[in-house]
């Protein structure tokens, strides 16, 4: 598709990209920390992800191939139409593989491929702020920023084991970046926790209406915040997946009928799509890998 | 001996009018000093600005700290001051409300303190929360319950338990047995007065309720319009007042 002639490159003008890409600048000298910028009004509700398009919007280029996940697939209607959207306006070639992205917007996933150098991952993120439940006040939460102070953290998790027995946070789980700052990693599951972390690509979160940016450089240390008796886990459904019987990818449980019937199949489409291209069956298929 | 806490002149206006004025003294490890005076005397200005709330226009608080000796708190960073809140001070709110986190479980609540100087062990600070939950009287069956299900009286015990699970060296308190009805005040105060005096605490305790200071304080400030008009032993003070307002101030006490 060609871009529309009435659009500056990828929507926003030249101004507002610099700004953004200051700020994303300035997060990733200081990894973790959160960055205020001047957040646009987007043709689309806060919440569709307002933050990573006008990230994507900054950092994309003419050459990159554009990837937009939504819970891992590219097929749900937040991907596919923030997917047109820079079809139209940047006219960037798209896909939906993730080895040949260069850059990938997410909602609230990680893709099971592991990400390589020279490619940038894009969170939305809804809240930015990790201590937000906890301490309500802004400026008392960027003070116990500047000044460390994250025992408030654990007091979540501590509430969590005492009241399930075990940390029940499953998504949006703290992490703390480089010994120095906690984060809130967006409410991707915790299973791809440990993904952030050492990560070959540049990973960067924008938070649309609450006007953050913050980001991973690559390689960046992530830790998960736990209890030495209660030490992190990342969980997933223990299923294999119903379509191509990967026992290592994130699930979704499908509801298929009114008897309780459920399947289990891998939130990334891509990540199962090639392995079913690759000749892998899951149960659900009838396919040799059935567990 | 070195003063816990030495307070000079210290000063708080807002704008033209007066918090309070030039008030001065020492407090001694184990010293519990009252200071009492009616509504707008300056006792709480005097208080935040001890604890770090406020910062005072004028005059120096000199904390003798575990680590470096005597120090000025009010020229100290706030990271340290920070610190040193959730260490070695305390402070008990009037109102549990101020001081509690409603929406966390009593454990929670106790527990913050440990997790926010650097414990990272559930068990650990789940025995210590329960432990200190018993020491002021609360049921240890209640730890995960929420502070909004408990009675004022429990809501001010727990407060107290969760200042003092750290272990603190000088609690301020600002008028700890307020709104509280009598026989509720008369258990927080028993407590208050054995913990003070098995863990060797110091404290301050703001309040107007003079039964308070008699049971509590070893010493007794009085307060009016922001200044100290008269000070000494508490027994001293209230058996035979020398200033015209505290001799008002005894007598106002209704006898039954």
């Amino acid at each position: 598709m060609t871009p529309s002639s009435e659009y500056n490159f990828a929507y926003l003008d030249e101004q507002t990209k610099r700004m953004i890409r200051r700020a994303i600048l300035k997060g990733l000298a200081i990894p973790g920390y959160q960055v205020p910028f001047a957040s646009r009004e987007m043709p689309m509700p806060y919440g569709w992800g307002t933050g990573g398009v006008q990230v994507s919007a900054a950092v994309l280029t003419p050459d990159d191939r554009f990837k937009v996940i939504d819970q891992g697939a590219d097929d749900t209607t937040n991907a596919v139409s923030i997917r047109t959207f820079f079809e139209r306006t940047a006219g960037v070639a798209t896909t939906t593989a993730t080895p040949v992205a260069t850059v990938i917007q997410t909602r609230h996933r990680i893709p099971e491929e592991p990400l390589t150098e020279g490619q940038v991952l894009v969170y939305q993120v809804p809240i930015p702020e990790p201590l937000r439940f906890l301490e309500p006040r802004e400026s008392e939460t960027r003070k116990m920023h500047s000044l460390e102070e994250y025992g408030l953290m654990h007091v979540k998790l501590y509430e969590d084991i005492s009241r399930h027995g075990h940390i029940a946070t499953s998504y949006a789980y703290p992490v703390k970046v480089e010994a120095r700052y906690v984060m809130d990693p967006s409410p991707i599951p915790k299973f791809d926790n440990p993904k952030l972390g050492d990560c070959p690509a540049i990973q960067l979160f924008g938070a649309g209406r609450e006007q953050r940016i913050y980001a991973l450089p690559p390689y960046t240390q992530v830790v998960s915040l736990d209890f030495e008796d209660h030490p992190f886990e990342a969980s997933k459904a223990d299923h294999p997946c119903g379509l191509c019987g990967a026992d290592d990818s994130y699930l979704d449980e499908v509801i298929v009928d009114d008897t309780g019937g459920r399947m289990f199949v891998c939130s990334d489409t891509d990540y199962c799509e090639g392995r079913q291209a690759a000749g892998h069956r899951g149960k659900d298929l009838g396919g040799k890998d059935a567990a | 001996m070195t003063p816990l806490i030495s307070v000079k002149d210290i000063t708080k206006s807002y704008g033209a009018h007066i918090g309070c004025a030039d008030v001065s003294f020492d407090l001694y490890p184990g010293e519990v000093m009252g200071i009492v005076g009616e509504s707008g005397s300056g006792k709480s200005t005097l208080l935040n600005c001890m604890a770090g709330h406020l910062r005072p226009d004028a005059g120096s608080v000199v904390f003798d700290t575990r680590g470096h000796g005597p120090r000025d708190t009010v020229t100290m960073s706030e990271p340290e001051r920070r610190m040193l809140s959730r260490t070695d001070w305390a402070f008990v709110h009037q109102h549990a409300r101020d001081g509690l986190r409603m929406g966390v479980s009593a454990g929670g609540n106790v527990g913050e303190r440990l997790m926010a100087v650097g414990a990272r062990h559930y068990g650990d600070i789940r025995d210590k929360a329960v432990d200190w939950l018993e020491r002021v009287e609360i049921d240890a069956g209640r730890v995960d319950d929420r502070p909004t299900t408990f009675s004022g009286g429990m809501q001010q015990r727990l407060q107290i338990a969760r200042n003092l699970v750290t272990g603190p060296r000088l609690v301020f308190m600002d008028e700890p047995t307020g709104g509280l009805d009598v026989s509720v005040q008369a258990r927080l105060l028993d407590l208050l007065r054995g913990l003070v005096r098995d863990m060797g605490l110091s404290a301050i305790i703001v309040t107007h309720d003079l039964a308070v200071v008699r049971l509590l304080a070893n010493r007794l400030m009085v307060m009016k319009d922001g200044q100290v008009v008269e000070n000494g032993l508490t027994d001293q003070v209230l058996d035979d007042p020398q200033h015209a307002y505290t001799q008002l101030l005894v007598s106002s006490v209704l006898q039954v």
